[in-house]
């Protein structure tokens, strides 16, 4: 089944509602469709929101790491939310709970 | 030497030639074909407690999902916490993302995942025809990938972490075979 990425801009804040399956064959545009929405819009925080997601492998953590070098490049901040233990497990094995802050709720990720 | 090799890989007592989990025939090259690993997985299919389930699918990102659930639902008999489904489901579908992506360069082909119960031990084995793996060691390495831009290298270590035993099958022309085993309920 498709699924996508829903994006919400909030200022220079971009987040990105990801899908229930955070596979390889979902992610496919997310790196299209960010460079794009960077390209237009000046972006210098961006959100992750998990809470809808059960499913998350490597791919995932691919597109975040690659989502937090280019944000990290201009200086700015990527941080989540709504994560499950499951999605919690493979952030830490995948090394990206060390490099940005969890938060509870998206209130909690935008004005923090 | 063939088939030594096969019933090596297939048979938990028999450690094959293996290198730090990986297994390799002599002169380095993948043995076997398709229709040997139907052979054995028939003779297997009988033997007393063990129950397995082969399917074929076409490489196509889109069977990524269905591959994880099917074999989900099949690890289902071993009464598997929701912990350890998750950890299978990530585990086959980063061996069934490879073959899509680097076994077949995302083009045409099958993808064989066998998975098997013997008491409470489960193994998946997903294997491809594709381009095969120059050095299956440095593949492993974490980070190590060679579409940089888009994967994480990952995948591999992935593997090792959601599950017991990793064993990589691998040469170039010659396709790739992965076999993971997982001990369910501990």
């Amino acid at each position: 089944m498709e699924q996508s990425f829903i994006y919400e801009a909030k200022g220079q804040t971009l987040i990105i509602h990801m899908p229930a399956e955070l596979d390889h064959h979902n992610c496919r545009n997310l790196r299209y469709e960010t460079d794009l929405l960077m390209a237009e819009n000046y972006v210098s925080k961006i959100i992750f929101d998990f809470s809808r997601t059960t499913f998350m492998d490597s791919s995932g953590i691919g597109i975040l790491l690659n989502r937090y070098k280019q944000i990290k490049a201009g200086g700015g901040v990527v941080s989540f939310y709504g994560a499950s233990p499951q999605i919690l497990r493979v952030l830490k094995i995948g090394g990206v709970l060390a490099l940005m802050p969890q938060y509870e709720s998206k209130e909690e990720a935008l004005y923090r | 030497m063939e088939n030594k090799f096969l019933n090596g890989n297939m048979n938990q007592d028999d450690p094959g030639n293996y290198v730090d989990g990986k297994m390799w025939n002599s002169d380095g090259e993948m043995s076997g074909t398709q229709e040997k690993t139907g052979d054995v997985a028939e003779k297997k299919r009988w033997k007393p407690g063990r129950e397995v389930m082969t399917m074929k699918i076409d490489s196509l990102s889109e069977n990524e999902e269905f591959a994880r659930v099917v074999v989900a639902v099949f690890a289902a008999r071993l009464d598997p916490t929701v912990e350890e489904i998750d950890d299978i489901k990530t585990a086959v579908s980063e061996a069934v993302t490879n073959a899509v992506i680097h076994g077949y360069q995302n083009g045409e082909g099958t993808i064989t995942i066998e998975a098997a119960v013997e008491e409470n031990v489960l193994s998946v084995t997903v294997s491809d025809d594709g381009i095969g793996i120059k050095n299956v060691e440095q593949a492993m390495e974490p980070m190590f990938s060679t579409l940089p831009d888009e994967r994480s290298g990952m995948g591999f270590s992935f593997m090792e972490a959601f599950m017991d035993r990793v064993e990589v099958i691998s040469a170039p022309g010659k396709g790739t075979s992965v076999t993971m085993r997982k001990k369910i309920g501990r």
